[in-house]
């Protein structure tokens, strides 16, 4: 009996101590599953960052000492009036390449996901093909199309609804519209993707409820799959808003040779790559870094807000009705 | 029969949108291909030339004149998949742990991770630069794919699908059985995530094959040059051939695009999946 009891209670030491370890084991698999992406994170994502902001205060050409130069370099790029008309090019670029974008996008989803249109696929195949060409195949074929020429396409086919020839690469709006059609063209199938997606997720039987109760298309439209698609276009506009305001490669490219030495269609990014790779200043640079890094905080969370009011807005409407 | 032909009526709108913007999104590619036939000459006619010419053989013949083609397209296969079984490994143990183990400060870690996807690229550009030089990595693939092996997305996708689709049941099991936690990763959980390692490699494929500044700022040797940054570089010359520039993307371009019509299904879910999950 006593012996029974001894061994039973053997076992349950034994099997707890092994349970122990297993937790254990589990733990330390843990910590080393996770260890190598952390051990990178560290190297070239935490160090690098922490250096740009300390870079932000220091005068540095990367090969002298550095030398603390306190805000100085944040009140150079803020005097600089082609860092503010980098950040202009940006923010129009951004609006005309990606507003429009949403809202084609939007139209696009929702004549894919009608029941009764049919080579859905071969729309979707092709409206997505732009999406997977590189941003610097597209910024070439563009820069042929609006090339500088009289005889461009682009003025070409202006020129069939009686528009003058326009110098797309050298004059002020020519270059942005430029890029914001690449930039449109490149990411609406993108867009179309993602509402498509959110469509499919809305459940049929309220459009049946909707028809029942006597909801036009229209209002259908506005009233169900608007509200019911907006995670989805909260989700665009922020990586829209994001994106833009990191455009580099299409204008750069698009530019060719003389891409830094123009100011028609300078971002904030090339404005930030010509500092520190043309002008070798990586204090300016950095403090250039620091502050798109608040702008693009600023208007990530700024158009968030926005586009999650929009459907408050109807909600609290409804309510007080 | 009055409905279907209601329907028909209805509808005929709609197909001429999504033709007209099918045709504008294939259009470029085909004019595209056209340039790359024509001398560049053909560029200036009026009307416009739209017809495939002889001179296909002859643009890309001063293509490969002007930079290393084939190195660059070597280059580019080499980087983007090395760079994605790297991000597949790393994001799939980290998923892993995330799934399927309880260690102390993991919602933090994971906090951290989401944390890294709202630094934008380009605030670490410089120390990022800086370091590759110190470590003698410029004009390496080393240097140019480093950078992207940084994949917070990768360990969400793969620490959903575990949790998902991963049973602990059949862990416990193989546990009870004397499997290390390892061994259960290759052997349990590796055969069972592929459709997720295709959903994360075809965005790593695709995301390092078109990524620029980086690889712009990285590689200036031309011997080291990727697709993209070889490409660009034929666009800096004074006067540009734009036969031979076409050409050059249009050949840079038709490896992907066959790719693509392959395997579209998979790219199309490729975006959903990675942005909505």
């Amino acid at each position: 009996m006593e012996n029974v009891q001894k061994r039973q209670h053997a076992s349950k030491v034994k099997k707890s101590t092994t349970q122990m370890s297993e937790k254990k084991k589990d733990m330390l698999s843990g910590y080393l599953y996770i260890a190598p992406f952390f051990i990178i994170f560290g190297i070239i994502g935490l160090y690098p960052a922490v250096f740009s902001i300390v870079l932000a205060f220091q005068d540095w050409n990367g090969l002298g000492e550095m030398d603390f130069v306190g805000l100085n370099n944040f009140v150079v790029v803020l005097q600089d009036p082609l860092f503010w008309k980098s950040l202009y090019n940006t923010v129009i670029i951004g609006l005309m390449g990606t507003a429009p974008q949403l809202i084609v996008g939007i139209i696009l989803a929702y004549f894919l996901n009608m029941a009764v249109i049919r080579f859905t696929n071969f729309f979707r195949v092709t409206i997505f093909m732009p999406y997977i060409t590189s941003m610097v195949a597209v910024a070439l074929v563009f820069g042929v199309f609006f090339s500088s020429s009289e005889t461009a396409l682009a003025n070409y086919v202006i020129g069939l609804f009686g528009v003058d020839p326009v110098s797309w690469k050298t004059s002020e709006w020519g270059a942005k519209i430029a890029i914001s059609l690449m930039v449109f063209w490149r990411w609406v199938g993108y867009n179309t993707i993602i509402y498509l997606a959110g469509l499919q997720s809305i459940p049929k039987d309220l459009y049946e409820a909707a028809t029942i109760d006597g909801a036009g298309k229209v209002q259908q439209f506005l009233h169900i799959t608007i509200p019911m698609l907006k995670p989805f276009i909260i989700l665009t506009v922020f990586m829209s808003t994001v994106g833009a305001l990191q455009l580099f490669a299409e204008p750069a490219v698009f530019l060719g040779s003389s891409a830094f030495n123009r100011d028609e269609a300078m971002t904030v990014v090339m404005y930030l790559y010509r500092d520190a790779f043309n002008l070798g200043s990586f204090g300016t640079a950095s403090a250039t870094a620091v502050l798109l890094l608040i702008i693009i905080v600023g208007a990530a969370a700024l158009n968030t807000w926005l586009t999650s009011g929009v459907g408050r807005k109807q909600k609290r409407r409804a309510f007080t009705k | 029969m009055r409905k279907s032909k209601g329907l028909k009526k209805g509808t005929l709108p709609v197909y001429i949108i999504l033709w007209i913007a099918s045709i504008l999104s294939i259009f470029p590619f085909y004019w595209m291909f056209v340039m790359a036939t024509q001398p560049s000459a053909a560029y200036n006619s009026i009307p416009p030339t739209l017809l495939p010419g002889d001179q296909l053989v002859n643009n890309f013949m001063k293509v490969l004149d002007t930079i290393p083609f084939f190195q660059a397209m070597w280059n580019t296969i080499l980087l983007c998949t090395t760079v994605t079984l790297a991000v597949l490994l790393i994001s799939s143990l980290a998923g892993f742990a995330f799934a399927k183990f309880e260690f102390p400060g993991k919602n933090f870690f994971f906090i951290l991770i989401l944390l890294t996807m709202v630094i934008p690229p380009q605030l670490g550009l410089i120390p990022q630069f800086y370091l590759v030089s110190q470590l003698g990595w410029l004009d390496t693939l080393l240097g140019a794919g480093v950078l992207f092996l940084l994949n917070p997305l990768g360990i969400f996708l793969m620490r959903q699908y575990i949790s998902e689709s991963v049973p602990d049941e059949l862990m416990e099991a193989a546990k009870l059985d004397g499997c290390s936690n390892f061994r259960i990763f290759r052997s349990i959980v590796l055969p069972i995530i592929k459709p997720a390692f295709a959903t994360l490699g075809i965005i790593v494929f695709t995301l390092v094959w078109g990524e620029f500044l980086w690889q712009f700022t990285v590689l200036r040797d031309p011997a080291s040059y990727t697709l993209q940054v070889a490409l660009a570089s034929l666009n800096n010359a004074f006067r540009v051939d734009f036969g031979m520039l076409l050409s050059g993307v249009f050949w840079a371009t038709v490896p992907l695009i066959i790719i693509f019509l392959i395997f579209n299904r998979w790219f199309i879910s490729s975006i959903t999946e990675g942005s909505i999950k």
